[in-house]
């Protein structure tokens, strides 16, 4: 295995280094258009985010809430195809942070999962996240992944069982998926004490890096889960400051005050845990 | 009911005998969010312990003989089969059974094991109602909260069907997103289950989604077949030539071809949606087209998607077919050889649908009514000493705009 680009590892170490936890920022490519999901990725890197998720709309998102679901069937409505991905991922690498991409199986398995992963790796992607994945039906994944040198990110939810937390965090490379809560995408009031309690439960079992995601949206929530997990994934909060339906530029301004606020929150957290 | 003692079993070909569980082939599989296997581990042990334990055969039994209906019976229909090629034609009359299609044997079963579960709130999908309508059924007879998901479309070509199931006491929510049909009603029914999981069994309807659903809804439906396996051989004194069943999902074909699988000589011929044919685009033929396989709902099978593995919509005149992928046994049964799949149109369709209210005063739902063009089409293929079995799967009175619409028998004023 062989890998010219950083992967997500060294990211959350270095952030871990400076104390903190990374913050990784969810958006579409071809939100609201293609040149246009490429400009919000860089507002995300210039504010703050370590990782940007580069997500691939797809025809049926099942595990994304309402506003998720607009924006990216929007986006295939306005053309976006899978090969823009790799554009977006090659900007996002180019501005300066880590790019992951998340992926329905689908479109992974029907691009063929061994020119996905090349594809992947030559545009300077560190790996992927595959919300209908679990590790079962990942064999052809895992070898390409290998081959690419390429992380593999697993979901967990508070409803894995300490068996599955087991076998999922041990096929994970780079970080595992914490679902904070049951259900699908999408801002929350108060994200569940369910998170900090997987987060516990998964750190039983591995050294693997976990990072929370669902229902974040708020400098407060970035600090609070910040203390305890290595990242903070924020979706849908983003992908609906950049909504709207005016000008694109004062809606990249909506997107970069919040991604600011979020960068504060994940550096004024009080770290409760001390992760090797 | 049991055998007929003169009949033989061939070989038995079953899925348990495969090296992955849960596969047929290449196909089937489980591809979720993590957050929904701790539930399907949990289904799994729950419909094996059932299938094992009297106490639930049972009941199911008692359901079946009391509520559902169940034998249901056996008809020949020769004036329609005149149509046939001269064939000899038996319909298994699911159209009879309580709620009036096949899906109430499912959906009783997958309620027991929910109630088991400790569940107390059923959801499912539903595209031409049929399956809705039994599940809301079910919920009522057993004190289950129950909602139904379903495409905006189906809400409005089958309005009948939301009435039954709002009368039911189900809560109907109707889908905006993508198609408005039925893959969007599983789109949104899938949300619910991941989000209310804890509470909640989700009554998937057809023999698709993550394993264990189409293994155990096939199972579920299993009677069909060994019922009309029985009665065609009493009837008959032998095995039909070949067993016809329309193919959406797939599981009332499922139902009626599981039984006869080992029996080589039996021909086992599911009948897919070509709507407006398949050159134009606009049908749910997963077979017949350029489909390939790919994953939707949790599921490896053949799917209709586009160069990027966009799910492309189908179309049908019938909801219930409207579906692009189609149930893995289904895919695993056409590539092995041991069944064959064509289409019938739209066209076809109605006049099969057409011809049997004419002829024989049974009103087929425009489902069951590609199975009757199949058999139409097989039965001039194989001629008068042909013997076809066809699955009526359910009556048609919910199609009834439609159908009027079609032949322009709707009263002025109304169109």
């Amino acid at each position: 295995m062989s890998t010219a680009v950083a992967g997500v590892a060294e990211t959350l170490a270095r952030c871990r280094a400076e104390g903190r936890a990374a913050l990784v920022g969810y958006l579409p490519v071809g939100y609201p258009t293609v040149e246009g999901s490429l400009e919000a990725m860089r507002v995300l890197v210039e504010a703050g985010c370590d990782v940007v998720e580069v997500g691939i709309p797809y025809s049926d998102p099942v595990i994304d809430g309402p506003v998720i679901q607009q924006a990216t069937s929007e986006a295939l409505a306005a053309g976006t195809r899978v090969d823009d991905v790799f554009t977006a991922v090659a900007t996002v690498r180019e501005a300066g942070a880590t790019p992951l991409v998340m992926s329905y199986w689908n479109l992974v398995l029907h691009r063929g999962v061994e020119r996905f992963a090349g594809d992947l790796a030559a545009a300077g992607g560190a790996g992927l996240i595959t919300p209908d994945l679990i590790p079962e039906e990942a064999d052809e994944w895992v070898a390409a992944s290998d081959r690419h040198g390429l992380d593999r990110v697993f979901l967990v939810a508070p409803s894995s069982t300490p068996e599955r937390l087991v076998r999922v965090t041990s096929a994970c490379r780079g970080f595992v998926y914490a679902a904070s809560t049951m259900g699908v995408t999408g801002a929350r009031s108060s994200v569940d004490t369910d998170a900090r309690g997987l987060v516990e439960r998964v750190r039983a079992v591995t050294d693997v890096p976990v990072c929370i995601g669902l229902g974040v949206s708020t400098r407060e929530q970035a600090a609070e889960i910040g203390a305890y997990a290595d990242g903070v994934i924020v979706g849908s909060a983003l992908v609906r400051a950049l909504g709207g339906d005016g000008e694109l530029a004062p809606r990249l301004e909506a997107l970069r005050t919040l991604t600011t606020r979020l960068a504060a929150g994940v550096r004024e957290a009080a770290r409760t845990t001390d992760q090797p | 009911m049991s055998e007929h003692p003169e009949v033989v079993d061939g070989p038995e070909l079953t899925v348990e005998e495969l090296p992955r569980p849960g596969r047929f082939g290449d196909f089937g599989g489980r591809f979720v969010p993590e957050a929904l296997v701790p539930a399907l581990d949990e289904l799994d042990e729950a419909r094996q312990k059932a299938a094992v334990d009297p106490e639930f055969q049972d009941e199911l039994a008692r359901l079946h003989a009391t509520y559902t209906g169940r034998p249901s019976i056996v008809t020949e229909v020769p004036r329609f089969a005149a149509h046939c090629g001269g064939a000899r034609v038996v319909l298994k009359r699911e159209d009879l059974n309580h709620t009036g299609s096949h899906k109430i044997n499912n959906v009783l079963a997958q309620a027991l094991l929910a109630k088991r579960m400790g569940k107390t709130r059923v959801i499912a999908e539903t595209g031409a109602g049929q399956h809705g309508v039994a599940t809301a059924t079910a919920a009522a007879l057993m004190g289950l909260d129950c909602t139904v998901y379903m495409g905006r479309v189906d809400t409005e070509r089958q309005a009948l069907n939301v009435a039954r199931m709002r009368i039911l006491g189900a809560t109907v929510v109707p889908v905006e997103h993508g198609s408005a049909t039925l893959k969007d009603a599983i789109n949104e029914a899938l949300r619910d289950w991941v989000t209310n999981v804890g509470t909640t069994h989700y009554i998937i309807g057809t023999v698709t989604g993550p394993h264990p659903f189409p293994e155990m809804v096939r199972d579920f439906h299993a009677i069909i077949g060994e019922e009309a396996r029985a009665q065609v051989f009493e009837l008959t004194g032998r095995l039909p030539d070949a067993v016809i069943a329309c193919v959406g999902g797939g599981s009332n074909a499922m139902g009626i071809f599981h039984r006869f699988v080992p029996d080589a000589g039996v021909r086992l011929i599911g009948v897919e949606a070509g709507g407006e044919g398949v050159d134009s685009g606009r049908h749910a033929a997963r077979f017949a087209a350029d489909a390939t396989p790919g994953v939707l709902h949790g599921a490896m099978s053949y799917l209709m998607q586009d160069d990027d593995g966009q799910t492309v919509e189908s179309h049908s005149i019938s909801a219930g077919l409207d579906y692009p992928s189609v149930g893995p046994e289904h895919a695993f049964l056409r590539d092995s050889g041991r069944a064959e799949y064509r289409y019938a149109t739209d066209d076809e369709v109605m006049e099969a649908f057409t011809l049997l209210c004419r002829t024989e005063g049974i009103i087929p739902a425009l489902e069951s009514a590609h199975a009757l063009a199949g058999a139409m089409a097989v039965g001039r293929e194989l001629g008068p000493d042909a013997l076809l079995l066809v699955n009526l799967s359910g009556r048609g009175d919910k199609d009834m705009h439609t159908a009027a619409a079609w032949l322009g028998l709707a009263p002025e004023g109304t169109q």
